[in-house]
């Protein structure tokens, strides 16, 4: 029976049929979940897509964050369900405190659509561990508020620890403190990050297929567990 | 209060009540109605008709319509759908062209008059596109009316029953470095970006162009493009009695009150800053959880028919809806859900409140279309019924404020013959060709126009503007700008959709008739570069002010070049947009008309991209190139000369092109292909080797100035595999397109043997280092 991967559609979610897209490509079943409802349907893991849920009204993700289905994914992965923010799903799963730190307005003030190359650093997460370490990929940014911040304290941990998922190489495009790309939470399960390698799983229509990994990564964890 | 609020502008006749009006702090208690039965009994009652933009005798027709005065609330409908921008009155006489000349064509399943027009593109799937004109508003505010101009395009594809997959957009700004081009630069971009990117829809092309003629009136042109099947087309229509009319989306509010009759058809002048309350104001997400709402209400098969709220809002909706229905309506003004309590009447007509739809629906299928409205947050309100009684009636507070047939207001507005007569210094321009200009002499004259051109505003790289649009929303699009055209997956593919857009003002200017076909031959070429076969055309055209007879002369002219065009290459127009009034003081712009063409792709894992990308593949030159500089970037980049002809227009050559390119990339032979057009072969050859990475070496044996420069029509560069050069040489014999071998593909430099090299480090500093060093 293949794995069972959840995407949440919040009112302004852009990239959810994207998401649901690659999860098929990494052979795995996508299941719509609606943010206003109060249950996770069973699912094996959760994506939440990139866009610009509620508008990014009030501040990104700050309003998402309070929808029902958040109350249960919460505490699904605090006991280890694999959850990965893409984009807005990052900055909802900062404002849930699921991982630390906070996206704020790209340097440039500017929307940034590019082709972007990254750095994998951490293999070991739900989401990576189909990469080689240091693996370099090519992912496309989309980002409006993308600068992730936190503070020193943070930032050491987040560095001593290994939990830098991804960093940026060659361009900064948002201003991120020491490039970060992407973080992992200390259980590994729960990953946020900006690049959107929904959008790198078909040569036809992304800039590689170099972010499918993300995706055949869970899958695989999933069907070994 | 903004300056264009009803009230202020004497709107409620003339002393009745009104300084009782002014004295009454808190405005909720009504003032006196205007009524049908208060008009009656007024006849003589002067109304402000004049300061709405109406004439004599329209006002005159509108009574004889009425038998009576018109109520300040029907006033105030006429107004507005009699405007230039709703009734199309100058420019109607002109546009029957593109239906009587229509070529033939199965495609096409809605042609002109909807909101937009729908083609067969084969495999059960239709394409509905469009695109429309937002100028004076991104003018006065740039973020706002550029966005604004996205969100309403996107809704026109929205009520046709389709969901929206790609926009696009034209864009032409005034001289790069005044100061002013900036400010209008910066809030159009952020603009189209903020509302298109938060929509979810990928931005896939379009042009960013500069010219003194924009400096105070910006075009700024979007376009649309939405995917559906034939059997779901949605009409705007009433029909059936007793079906319920229900508005749903944002709140009517005092935004964009008037914008239609006065801000699409006023001159700039030094009041503009005054204007600002009447450009709209966009909510790109409630536009978001529009479009999914109605693809819930579509796909459940809940509503007769649909319509969007544009220019002109709840009058326009009514009007149209009941018109092309059973005929009659009856709404209850005070249902309208306001955001601004204190609106009268006449305000709700006008507003132009933006991510509102009006759908008419089934007594039984209310409660479901609610729920749907419900699931997604949007407000929904049924606010009247369609009726048999041949009128339009509206009541407020009980009282009936605006009973009038509907079609007099949507179908039977004035029609203009205006006078026209060709511009007065037309001659001189033309006589003042542009073979006095002088020409590179040198092989290092020759290398520094090539750099010349390429860091020139216009052919300069773009990514510093497109870098500000999501590309890959949706996860379809299979090629976006800089390439030829915008290419989308559409199904679970392999079949595609091809667009372009492209417009040349300088070569309008120069010959109207030719410039509005040369604008089509680029577009066509454009999409036939990438493989697509082009299929249907839309057209956003951009001129003066219609009361100058040497415009009205341009754009006669143009609509019959384009229509003749059309007919020649049997690609019909579907729809379009006019924008008139676009001048400074009495100076118009270059007439430019900006042509949109849809093509189709059996398999876009075909798609021929523009990068060079393998070393040692073989250059041909497709297409015969003459000495052709009049209206060129050449000489408006070095001279800023603007004189003599635009190139000859041929569209046989171009359709014999476009079968050669749609055929090659069928058999697969072409491993690269690039369109020329502005800047000439240069300019085509160093964005594919900069696009690619890899360089070229080309051989020039004839002029190579003409051979660099010229903007000859019907030409593209390929670069194919040696082994495929003769077949692709055959099929260009076969088609009588003329076929040249001009070097290779490799290096890393951009060589003309002979004459010189530039290093595409060199090239590429100069082509990207442009617009980020005026505008980042």
């Amino acid at each position: 029976m293949s794995a069972r991967v959840g995407v949440i559609t919040f009112p302004g979610s852009l990239d959810d049929r994207d998401a649901a897209r690659a999860v098929r490509l990494a052979d795995a079943e996508p299941v719509s979940l609606w943010h206003a409802e109060g249950d996770l349907l069973g699912v094996d893991a959760v994506i939440l897509p990139g866009g610009f849920s509620y508008g990014d009204y009030l501040r990104a993700g700050a309003i998402a964050r309070f929808a029902p289905l958040m109350e249960k994914l919460v505490a699904a992965a605090r006991d280890g369900l694999p959850v990965l923010g893409i984009c807005n799903g990052f900055q909802v799963l900062c404002e849930s405190h699921l991982l630390p730190g906070a996206l704020t307005r790209n340097v440039g003030l500017h929307f940034v659509c590019r082709a972007q190359r990254l750095r994998i650093e951490n293999v070991e997460t739900a989401w990576t561990s189909d990469y080689e370490e240091g693996q370099e990929v090519v992912i496309p940014v989309k980002n409006m508020d993308g600068c992730y911040v936190a503070d020193e304290e943070t930032l050491e941990e987040l560095e001593s620890s290994g939990r830098i998922v991804a960093r940026y190489l060659d361009v900064n495009p948002n201003g991120s403190l020491n490039d970060i790309a992407g973080i992992c939470n200390e259980a590994g399960n729960v990953v946020g990050l900006m690049p959107h390698p929904e959008h790198a799983v078909e040569a036809l229509t992304g800039t590689s297929t170099e972010g499918l990994g993300f995706f055949t990564s869970v899958v695989k964890k999933l069907v070994h567990a | 209060m903004s300056e264009q609020n009803i009230d202020e502008k004497g709107l409620e006749p003339t002393g009745a009540g009104s300084a009782e009006a002014a004295t009454e702090p808190t405005p909720v208690r009504p003032v006196e109605v205007d009524s049908v039965a208060r008009a009656a009994q007024t006849p003589e009652l002067p109304l402000p008709y004049a300061e709405l933009g109406m004439k004599d005798d329209e006002y005159a027709r509108v009574r004889e319509i009425l038998g009576r005065r018109p109520t300040s609330a029907e006033l105030a409908i006429y107004s507005v759908m009699w405007s230039e921008h709703c009734s199309y009155k100058s420019s109607r006489v002109h546009l029957r062209q593109f239906g009587d000349k229509a070529p033939q064509s199965d495609a096409l399943l809605v042609g002109m008059g909807e909101n937009a027009g729908v083609v067969d593109v084969g495999n059960g799937w239709a394409v509905t596109f469009k695109i429309e004109s937002h100028n004076h508003p991104s003018y006065v505010e740039p973020y706002q009316g550029a966005a604004t101009g996205v969100g309403g395009i996107v809704r026109d594809i929205l009520s046709m029953g389709a969901r929206p997959v790609a926009v696009m957009d034209s864009l032409r700004f005034g001289p790069p470095d005044a100061p002013d081009t900036r400010r209008v630069l910066d809030g159009v971009v952020s603009g189209v970006g903020g509302y298109g990117n938060c929509l979810g829809l990928p931005n896939i092309g379009g042009e960013v162009v500069f010219d003194d003629c924009y400096a105070a009136n910006p075009l700024v042109n979007a376009l649309c493009v939405g995917v559906l099947k034939p059997e779901d087309i949605k009409r705007a229509i009433a029909p059936g009695p007793g079906n319920k009319v229900i508005l749903f989306g944002a709140g009517t509010g005092p935004d964009g009150i008037g914008g239609a009759s006065v801000l699409a058809s006023a001159t700039f002048d030094e009041e503009s800053q005054a204007k600002r309350p009447s450009v709209q104001v966009g909510d790109p997400f409630m536009e978001k959880l529009l479009t999914e709402c109605c693809m819930e209400i579509f796909a459940e098969d809940l509503v007769v028919g649909i319509q969007d709220l544009g220019a002109a809002g709840v009058s326009c909706a009514t009007t149209e809806l009941s018109a092309a229905g059973t005929g009659g309506m009856d709404i209850d003004l005070n249902k309208v859900p306001l955001r601004d309590a204190t609106l009268r009447p006449e305000e709700i007509l006008m507003s132009e409140s933006q991510e509102r739809m009006m759908a008419v629906v089934e007594p039984a299928k209310v409660e479901r279309f609610l729920e749907v409205c419900a699931k997604w947050d949007v407000p929904a309100t049924v606010i009247g019924e369609v009726t048999d009684t041949g009128r339009l009636r509206m009541t407020w507070h009980g009282e009936t404020i605006v009973d009038i047939p509907p079609g007099t207001a949507a179908d039977e507005g004035p029609v203009y013959e205006r006078p026209y007569e060709v511009p007065a210094d037309l001659a001189q321009l033309q006589a003042d060709g542009p073979g006095r200009l002088p020409r590179p002499a040198t092989a290092e004259d020759l290398r520094n126009t090539v750099l010349w051109l390429v860091g020139s505003p216009n052919l300069a790289d773009k990514s510093f503007v497109t870098s500000q649009y999501d590309r890959f929303v949706l996860g379809n699009t299979v090629l976006a700008t800089p390439e030829d055209a915008g290419l989308i997956r559409i199904g679970d593919g392999p079949q595609g959709i091809a667009l372009a857009t492209d417009g040349n003002g300088r070569y309008a200017r120069l010959d109207p008739y030719a410039g509005a076909q040369l604008a089509l031959s680029e577009a066509y070429r454009n999409v036939a570069t990438t493989g697509a076969r082009p299929l249907a055309v839309t057209n956003c055209l951009n001129f003066g002010s219609p009361e100058d007879p040497g415009v009205m002369w341009q754009f006669a002219r143009a609509v019959e070049g384009l229509a003749d065009a059309c007919q020649v290459l049997g690609v019909p127009v579907t729809g379009g947009n006019v924008s008139f009034y676009n001048q400074t003081g009495t100076t118009p712009i270059n007439p430019t008309p900006v042509i949109g063409v849809l093509g189709v792709h059996d398999d876009v894992n075909r798609r021929v991209p523009m990068s060079f990308i393998v070393e040692g593949t073989t250059l041909l030159l497709l297409g015969e190139t003459r000495p052709e500089f009049g209206g060129s970037e050449w000489a408006h980049v070095v001279f800023q000369h603007l004189g003599g002809l635009p190139p000859r227009v041929d569209l046989a050559a171009e359709a014999a092109l476009a079968s050669v390119l749609v055929a090659g990339a069928h058999e697969g032979v072409l491993n690269a292909a690039h369109d020329l057009s502005d800047g000439g072969l240069s300019q085509s050859l160093v964005e594919s080797c900069l696009r690619g990475g890899l360089g070229c070496v080309i051989d020039l044996p004839d002029d190579p100035f003409t051979e660099l420069f010229s903007e000859s029509v019907a030409r593209a560069v390929v670069a194919v595999y040696p082994e495929h050069e003769e077949r692709v040489t055959a099929l260009a014999q076969a088609a009588g397109v003329p076929v040249r071998r001009l070097g290779t593909v490799g290096g890393d430099a951009f060589e003309v043997q002979g004459l010189f090299s530039i290093p595409l480090s060199e090239l590429r500093e100069v082509h990207q280092g442009a617009l980020p060093a005026l505008f980042g």
